[in-house]
């Protein structure tokens, strides 16, 4: 009898444990499923994107958009979140990857070496392997999927600096560490496109360092309005710096009389936007539906056409766009999927719930 | 009347305990068996012997923790630190190699290391026996992790792999079959064969069940704590060492979280944390249920969350059920007992 009872209950569980599993399996068919006939081209083609973890809106949007793009081209595409933030939980999605015989794995990496050996046998079980966000090693993967280059950005900010101080004027930079090499590169590159003739009229009076940190950001963009009484413009490329300029304009009600843009979160700065009067008319970061498509568009070429990485190759996307393999600064090679998104007054509120 | 009713029910306990942990291990053996078929038949890619084996060895690295960790639990203690030990030792292991020590003396630092960490718990723990091993090993947990930090701060140290015998301690294999799995089989027979056949090992059951009771019959049993802790570390290192080589760079945040999953894995096989009770096959067994229960909810792509939500649910029902047997057990014969008293 009990021994009854104890097998029985343990039939129950492993049903519980197929009920979760059922439907969490049948998504991806589904997700491929919106196009018709999908069942065939699911058995043909199956492409994976890896997160960096669950619950993080920015990767989840990258990987909506990865899975729009490939479900579009009729194929199935699977999302795997690992269960902790770490490289180690991403090998174990890896592998499983391996198993399944999926096409193509792109992943935003938890760390840029630990990732080589899992994707490498992937790579020689003749599965394509992109990594987008957050690179891995060259040895790791055929390309990168980039957000923007450096030229990319820099041009970005110098064209709102123009717009925004109507073509001359005083205006600062409120970068975040001295050292810090996206910053540096971004504001090099922002110098050098700025020597030319339509920027002439316009007067870099000094690049304060507010370190990323919130307070010591605010207390850097009080020291610029204090000794530059004619500043116009702010450009921030740090999120931090950005959010804590606008505060500060804000707060001192100088809206439109000092304005501020550069690189920030809808989230956080949503309430600095918008309609009317208000400290920053619009700012720019990287659209994260965008580079999940790119990497989508990337991994099908890679398996129905030519596309290996390598330097100089290009190819047409399904959105009628051409990519061009450039290189990278790690030696390897990359996709830049284009300028910096803009959000403005517009699409600010839309944006602010997506991270 | 009290007294004697007293010394049956004591009696019956010590003989439906027995059966309890013999259905257990039938339990056991019947969910590590739904497991497998289940995997195997909703996934066809399940029964490939390379990924298989590649899957396998993932959960192996954590896997060695669980014997020592057996031990821990019979004796009535717990040892929360070891996924710091195993941080630390790898991360001593990547920064000796890095600054140009050979790797074989990488390998032995990290072992000494991982040993020390066990030892200074076990010292704490012996020295001062009024302390809660709990206590104790979570402030270890954070000390160890921190000093890993404090070596690497937010940086990794890596390049292990390019040394080719390094790099083959996990990736090698015999076959089909990985080193690493060989290896841990070994392990598994002898930290089964000492705890079930030799004095120590009944010293470990002897002070689980009684620890003052074990003191007077002249177990020496804070010797016998002071090694286990000890051969706790030693396997951490021995951990670190496989973690290393699988992933061929180290960073202080690794290893999080190993400790409960060791404590599942043990106490899934039958071994309570209360001390005293349960047996070793049934923590390999489990090892291999958790890890495959993994792998094949990981290949039909269930949610990383869900899987661990499963598994938590799984351990629950498991270490329940014996519970409900032996409550009724034990009822039914008060009962019985009851009625012939009158």
């Amino acid at each position: 009898m009990k021994k009854l009872i104890a097998i029985v209950l343990c039939l129950l569980m492993a049903f519980a444990a197929f009920a979760c599993a059922q439907p969490a399996a049948s998504t991806a068919p589904e997700a491929g499923g919106a196009s018709e006939g999908a069942a065939a081209a699911d058995a043909a083609q199956t492409y994976a994107v890896i997160t960096k973890s669950a619950g993080n809106p920015y990767n989840e949007r990258e990987a909506a958009g990865f899975e729009e793009a490939i479900t579009e081209a009729g194929y199935a595409a699977i999302i795997k979140h690992p269960a902790e933030i770490t490289a180690e939980a991403q090998i174990t999605l890896i592998n499983e990857l391996v198993a399944q015989g999926v096409q193509g794995i792109a992943v935003a990496a938890n760390d840029v070496d630990a990732l080589e050996t899992a994707l490498k046998a992937a790579m020689d079980a003749g599965i394509k392997v992109v990594s987008l966000d957050s690179s891995v090693n060259v040895a790791s993967r055929m390309t990168h999927i980039n957000q923007a280059g450096v030229q990319q950005v820099a041009q970005a900010l110098a064209d709102a600096v123009l717009d925004l101080t109507g073509g001359e004027g005083d205006w600062a930079i409120l970068s975040a560490t001295s050292t810090a090499s996206n910053q540096n590169a971004w504001i090099e590159a922002q110098k050098e496109i700025m020597k030319g003739d339509a920027y002439s009229g316009l007067n870099l009076v000094e690049v304060a360092y507010g370190d990323d940190e919130y307070q010591k950001s605010v207390d850097q963009t009080q020291a610029l309005l204090q000794n530059y009484p004619d500043l116009k413009v702010i450009c921030a490329p740090t999120t931090v710096g950005i959010a804590a300029a606008s505060k500060v304009i804000t707060d001192e009600g100088l809206q439109g009389k000092v304005i501020v843009t550069g690189l920030g979160l809808p989230s956080e700065m949503a309430e600095f936007m918008g309609e009317g009067n208000v400290a920053c008319p619009y700012m720019f970061l990287w659209n994260p539906i965008d580079v999940g498509r790119v990497a989508a568009y990337a991994l099908i070429e890679m398996v129905n056409g030519d596309l290996t990485g390598e330097l100089g190759q290009s190819f047409v996307a399904a959105n009628g766009t051409t990519y061009t393999v450039t290189e990278a600064g790690d030696g390897g090679t990359e996709i830049i999927i284009g300028p910096p998104f803009a959000f403005t007054a517009e699409n600010i509120e839309e944006w602010k719930t997506v991270y | 009347m009290p007294t004697k009713s007293g010394r049956t029910i004591a009696a019956t306990k010590e003989k439906s305990l027995k059966s309890v942990f013999l259905r257990w291990e039938f339990l056991l053996i019947l969910l590590f068996l739904i497991v497998n078929i289940m995997n195997a038949s909703i996934s066809k890619n399940y029964l490939n012997a390379t990924n298989l084996f590649t899957a396998i060895s993932t959960f192996l690295v954590k896997g060695f923790i669980a014997f020592p960790m057996a031990y821990i639990l019979v004796l009535g203690d717990i040892d929360l630190s070891v996924g710091s030990t195993v941080a630390l030792s790898a991360t001593l292991l990547g920064v000796s190699y890095n600054a140009g020590l050979p790797m074989g003396a990488a390998v032995g630092i990290a072992l000494l290391c991982g040993t020390l960490c066990g030892f200074l718990n076990g010292i704490i723990l012996t020295k001062f026996t009024e302390l809660a091993a709990m206590i104790v090993t979570l402030g270890t947990m954070t000390l160890y992790r921190g000093i890993a930090e404090m070596i690497l701060g937010s940086q990794s140290t890596g390049g292990l792999q390019n040394v080719t015998w390094f790099y083959d301690l996990y990736y090698a294999r015999l076959g089909t079959v990985p080193y690493i799995f060989i290896v841990f089989c070994v392990l598994a027979v002898a930290f089964g064969f000492i705890l079930h056949k030799t004095t120590f090992g009944r010293y470990i059951y002897a002070i689980g069940n009684n620890r003052l009771a074990a003191r007077y019959a002249g177990v020496p049993v804070q010797r016998v704590r002071l090694i286990c802790f000890t051969l706790v570390g030693l396997i951490c290192g021995i951990s670190s060492i496989y973690y290393a080589s699988w992933m061929g760079t180290v960073r202080y945040d690794i290893a999080t979280g190993y400790e409960l999953e060791a404590i599942s894995m043990v106490v899934l096989g039958g071994i309570s944390t209360a001390g005293g009770k349960g047996n070793f096959p049934g923590t390999v067994i489990s090892i291999f249920t958790i890890g495959l229960l993994k792998y094949g909810l990981g290949l039909i792509n269930v949610n990383s969350q869900t899987i661990l939500m499963i598994i938590g649910a799984i351990l629950i029902i498991v270490v329940t059920i014996p519970n409900l047997r032996f409550r009724k057990h034990t009822e039914k014969h008060a009962l019985a007992s009851s009625g012939t008293a009158q």
